[in-house]
């Protein structure tokens, strides 16, 4: 089945706030298998010139399956998760995120389109610290396989 | 240990480097990201919707190949921007070793505030599994 069109433009503010605890990260980065003690160790960080534990480049990803600021579980857009795989994803970081950032933000459908016999939904996600600094964009595109409505012929 | 920007070049390759990927690592990726989707965890499942088997997550493909470029600039907070796309899907066989992903890197432009553009090759087998993948990264 297609995917809702009426969703383009919807816009999914996440609260409450994202906190970005340091056993999250150290469990993201365990995860990925990324060792780098900035990661791990406070003292490490600080020496580096952070704050506090640096995430990875990909770690607000999780965002998106830690916070109800989606469209994904929504019945309505006639998404079925099993059929989805990840075609296109960007970040834009214009700071680290930094254990102890609380975050918030929106995420809005950008598009939802046909690519061949299958879907493309592109999300969009603004994140911002409690403060209001832009801390990221993300932007997902999603796959839908073999959902296309079929086309006239 | 962190490498400075006047030590690169354009054309300057990262090191190659070999990660696995394992079905363990899979499961554990799917905890860390709370991506549960099934395809990555459930061999009979995946089959039924047409897939070759379990699949990695792409965004553990993607973080993967970001250690490539953190292992190099020496610093998780040295990436500014970081885009790919998936072109192949990662199957991770039910076995103890699993598969195998090879990425390298170049650097393709130098930028100014000491930042360079890097581009990104990640492979499984023939297959080349991300396409498009650049990176502007902070060097010291």
């Amino acid at each position: 089945m297609p995917l809702n069109r009426a969703f383009i433009g919807r816009e999914y503010p996440f609260a409450p706030p994202f906190e970005v605890g340091r056993e999250l990260i150290r469990h993201f980065a365990l995860a990925i298998g990324d060792n780098n003690p900035i990661s791990h160790d406070v003292a490490a960080a600080q020496a580096a010139g952070h704050p506090d534990l640096v995430a990875p480049p990909t770690f607000l990803t999780t965002l998106t399956f830690r916070r109800d600021a989606s469209p994904i579980g929504d019945p309505d857009l006639d998404l079925d998760y099993s059929l989805v795989v990840h075609g296109e994803q960007r970040f834009v970081l214009h700071r680290p995120v930094y254990a102890g950032d609380v975050l918030s933000g929106r995420t809005t459908v950008t598009d939802i389109r046909d690519v061949g016999r299958n879907e493309a939904m592109v999300l969009e996600t603004a994140v911002l610290a409690a403060d209001g600094e832009q801390v990221a964009t993300t932007t997902m595109t999603m796959i839908s396989r073999g959902t296309a409505a079929p086309k006239a012929s | 240990m962190a490498i400075s920007y006047d030590e690169v070049e354009v054309g300057t390759e990262l090191p190659v480097a070999t990660y696995g990927v394992t079905r363990g690592q899979l499961v554990q990726y799917c905890g860390a990201s709370g991506d549960f989707n099934i395809i990555h965890w459930n061999e009979r499942f995946a089959n039924a919707v047409g897939l070759p088997g379990v699949i990695a997550h792409g965004m553990f493909t993607m973080a993967t190949a970001g250690r490539l470029i953190t292992d190099w600039a020496g610093d998780p907070g040295a990436v500014l921007e970081y885009g790919v796309r998936f072109s192949s899907m990662v199957p991770v066989p039910d076995d103890d070793t699993g598969t195998t992903l090879i990425v390298s890197g170049k650097v393709e432009d130098k930028l100014d505030g000491k930042r360079v553009q890097v581009s990104i090759t990640a492979r499984c087998g023939e297959s080349k599994v991300l396409s498009q993948a650049r990176a502007v990264v902070q060097l010291a």
